[in-house]
Formats: C-alpha cells, structure tokens, sequence
C-alpha cells in the first residue's frame, strides 16, 4: 500500500480514527505521517475527513482571527472539530478558506446539476451576463470597441433593474 | 402504525427482481437537501431540530409518492426497530443514532425513504432492485422537484445545493449500487478492481456504508464527487464502471470454474455443510457462507428457485431481524444458536450441492 499523501513510499503509519459512529482510515509514509504532525494531538478530525490540511485552510484564511458566522455563530474551531459546517450562511462566511478545499475535493467549483426550479430563470440570467462580462472584457482587451459597445449594451437589458448583479 | 406490520416480509423482499440482479443486488439515488433558514441539524439546537422536523414532515408526507406511507419521529422507535431499518438498508447507522427531531417516512413499497435530521435536514432516497441507477434518479429527482414547490431549500448558484459537510456539496447526489462479487474475491481480484475504481474518484464501501466491512461479499460502490459535474453525467459514469464490474465478475466466476473448478465446489459445499449442520453460528459467518450459495445457486449447483430462499436468509438471520421472531431479549451466544436451528430447518429441503451439474454447466453456465 502506498502513502495516501506521496503517493511514493509505501505506507507504514495506520489511522483509524471514530468520529461520531464512523471510523476514518489514512495510510502514511513514515516521513509524510511526521510532516503533518500525525503524533500531534492537535492533529485534527477534519483533516482526516476532509483531506489533510483542511482546517488549517480555514484557519489560515482568516488570518488567524477568530471568525463566526453572523447567523448561526459557528467557529472555524467548530469545524476543526466536526468536518461540518453549521449553517447554508457559513459558506458565506467561511467562503475564502473553503475556495481550495472544494477545489481539492470535487471535480469543479461551480454547481453544474439540477437547479430548484423558482430559481432557474435567474440563474440562467446570472450564468448569462457573466458570459457577456467575460467577452467584454476580452472586446476591450483586443481594443474591438465596436464589439464592446454591443456587448455593453446586451449587458445592461440583461441586468435586472436596479439591482446590479443579482447573484444569491 | 407499527414498524413491523407495515414493513414488507423478508420473503418477499428477496422475491423482487431487476435486471443483473445475481451480481447488482439494488440500486440507490440518494439526494440531500437542507433549509435555507435553519441552521444544519448537526448544530442546531433541540428546538429548531424539532421546527425543521415539524416544516419538513407534513410535507414529505403530502407527497402522492407517499400517500401510503410509514411516518413517524425516531424518538417512537425503539432500538430494534431501528436496527430492523439498518439491515433492511432504508435507515443510516447514523440516523439510527438519533432520537428526538429526527423522523422517517418510507412508503409501503419501501421504493422511496426520506430521513429528516439526518446530517442534512433531508435525505431522500429512491432504492430499486437490480441495476436501475437511471429509474432511481429519475425517481428521487422528480420527488425533489415536488418537494421544493413546499420547501424553501437552501441553494447557491456556485455551489449548489449547500449541505452540511462539504464533501457533499452541488448535486448533493450519491448514486450507488450494492454489488455481489464472490467470483473477484475468490479470484483475489477484488483489491486491483477496488482500486481502479477509486481511480475514477468512486468509493467502494462494505455492506452497511462507510467504515464497514464487505460482509457476504457484498460492496458498494458510489460516486465521491458532487460539485462540477450534473447529476446525469454521474449516473452515466457509474453504470459504465458498474457493467464494467459486472463484466468482470462473470469473467472471473467463468475462469474459477475453468480453472479451478474443485476450489470453487469445495468452498460452495462447505459453505452449504455448515450452514445445512452448524448448532451455532454468528451472523458474519453466516452472511460469509450464504454468499457462497448464491454464488452456488448462479453457477447451477443448487436450483435456480433457491436463490430467493438464500437471499431472504440473508435479511432474517442478522441480529435484529432474529432478535424481532422471539420475544424474550437474546444474548449474542444465544442468537448464535437460534440462527443455527434457523437454517438447519430452512435448509433441509435443499439438497447437497450437486457438482455435477455444476460441472457440465462449465460450457454452458446456468442462467447467463
């Protein structure tokens, strides 16, 4: 069996860890098991559920400050401690430090499947002027002003009115 | 109502047919989804568990989809009945934990389960029998679209449906399927197959989920991944590797037979030995041996109509469904006889594994 981390060196360091009712197992190389501190006992659950490094992804987002979400007054030692997030707002607010993690752990970032159906219209207006910003600027870039002039102007009938950008 | 009068009898549980069901035992969509203004029932205190509970029940259970269905708080069940739920596969060992703000509904057919307060203030899921990982998305996705017209769910356009744990983020989908495959174990090749699967960033679980063992040969195996790609392009994906598997279950089951014929009769006639004779017997060995019959059953050695005898022995000798037939409460050792004295009459109209049949079956093997 190979080191989950270098894939490399064979793994001689076995973790089983019981979270809640479920075991987590991580196989280690002798040198990558000593770089991530497995000896540590600060060595946290949610870097075993969630890829190594996880929590202090989080951590260090916040630049060392303790966050809390402003609806629900989850931690990022909460998370530390439970791999879960405690509200739909955290990922607001934890939303920098959890950029990678998503990033590491899915095949994208951005929601590709079913969307509730109340929402879909304006999603596909949001998905749509973004495309349209994107070209835009790429029009300004190549100084193709007369192609930016268009696009701006498809931009702002596609803009819903007063609100500017309405992404939720 | 009472659990046990409505769930389905074993017996006809393992009546039920789909298609490649001797290697694709079931097939399960699972979705989860989560309530915009609540905070996830891993945090939220007792009193907004049990708002979330009382918002989301009344509305599953309008459903036309569970118009007969079993409704009910877990706080009312008891521990066995909530183990009963475990083995039949329709409750989590998670949920199974919980008691107070946490319910069930599951209709008659036990084709669709929703667990409230769960990790997620909602899974739900759609189980079908065989491979029919397409019937149960498109089940699962069309009670979801019913729901949200009454639910208010917590969704973002970047990522998706949002859920506890961010592991399952965007669809918030797990497709999986419980695959058989005593051929690749017996072959030593389950642990290559094991990890190319991985590879494509799908799990491979034992017989009860995360952290089990693969008891009975049994496995399953589902997708990881949630955010980036459509619900559609991971049920396309499994059911490639899916016939894949199966594909090469057959194969290794063909060359066993090929090859190693008198391997593979000796580890079905001892099998059949025990289970035919033993006084005591534990609920892992008996899954372990059961699965060797079926797999005697596949190949010709027993009748073909024995297949379902072996599948609901499967169901009714684990601890809390043999616990459920006597009312006094068994220890461990004592469940271990009365599961031996179970299939010793159950198993005394089958008759020995004939290998014979078996082997002229080498050309040509029964039921392909």
């Amino acid at each position: 069996m190979l080191c989950s981390i270098c894939k490399e060196k064979p793994a001689t360091v076995h973790i089983t860890q019981i979270v809640g009712d479920k075991a987590q197992k991580l196989d280690l190389c002798e040198e990558c098991a000593k770089a991530k501190g497995v000896n540590d006992p600060s060595f946290a659950p949610a870097d075993l559920m969630l890829g190594l490094g996880a929590s202090q992804e989080i951590e260090q987002s916040a630049g060392g400050v303790e966050t809390k979400c402003p609806r629900c007054g989850f931690s990022q030692a909460d998370f530390k401690k439970s791999g879960r997030l405690g509200c739909s707002e955290c990922y607001k607010t934890f939303a920098e430090g959890l950029e990678g993690l998503l990033k590491s752990m899915h095949k994208g970032t951005h929601h590709a499947g079913k969307v509730p159906e109340a929402l879909r219209a304006t999603r596909e207006q949001s998905d749509r002027l973004k495309l349209l910003q994107k070209k835009l600027a790429k029009a300004i870039e190549d100084e193709n002003f007369e192609q930016a002039a268009q696009l701006r102007d498809e931009i702002k009938q596609v803009t819903p009115r007063g609100t500017g950008l309405s992404v939720t | 109502m009472k659990l046990d009068e409505f769930l389905i009898s074993p017996a006809e549980t393992a009546r039920r047919h789909g298609p490649h069901d001797r290697i694709v035992m079931s097939s399960r969509v699972r979705l989860a989804r989560n309530l915009k203004d609540a905070a996830f029932p891993g945090w939220a205190k007792k009193p907004e568990r049990l708002k979330v509970l009382e918002t989301i029940r009344p509305a599953v259970e309008s459903l036309p989809e569970m118009k007969d269905a079993f409704s009910d708080v877990m706080d009312n069940l008891t521990a066995l009945d909530k183990q009963i739920l475990v083995e039949r596969h329709l409750i989590s060992r998670e949920h199974a934990a919980k008691g107070s703000g946490s319910g069930l509904v599951f209709n008659r057919e036990e084709s669709f389960c929703v667990m409230i307060n769960e990790e997620d203030h909602l899974r739900m899921q759609a189980l079908r029998p065989g491979l029919q990982l397409r019937q149960a998305w498109s089940a699962i996705d069309h009670l979801d679209s019913e729901l949200e017209k009454k639910l208010d769910y917590a969704f973002n356009n970047d990522l998706g449906y949002l859920t506890a744990c961010p592991t399952n983020l965007g669809t918030a989908v797990r497709v999986s399927a419980m695959l058989h495959l005593p051929g690749l174990v017996l072959a030593e090749q389950i642990n290559p197959i094991i990890q190319s699967v991985n590879k494509l960033g799908l799990a491979v679980r034992g017989l009860y989920g995360e952290g089990t063992e693969a008891l009975g040969n049994v496995f399953q195996v589902s997708n990881q991944m949630t955010l980036g790609e459509s619900e559609s392009t991971i049920v396309e994906r499994l059911d490639k590797v899916l016939s894949q598997i199966i594909e090469h279950e057959e194969n290794a089951r063909q060359t066993l037979l090929e090859k190693k014929p008198k391997v593979v009769f000796n580890h079905i006639g001892r099998a059949y030995g025990i289970l035919a004779n033993a006084h005591s017997i534990s609920s892992k060995e008996t899954m372990n041996l059961l699965s060797l019959m079926r797999l005697g059953v596949d190949l010709g050695l027993f009748p073909a109509e024995e297949r379902s005898a072996v599948d609901e022995l499967f169901i009714v000798t684990q601890p809390a469904h043999l616990q459920k037939q006597f009312s006094d409460k068994l220890s461990a050792e004592e469940r271990d006889l009365l599961r031996a004295d179970m299939l010793r009459d159950r198993l005394k109209h089958v008759s020995r594994p004939n290998a014979k049949k078996g082997g002229s079956g080498l050309d040509k093997p029964a039921n392909l």
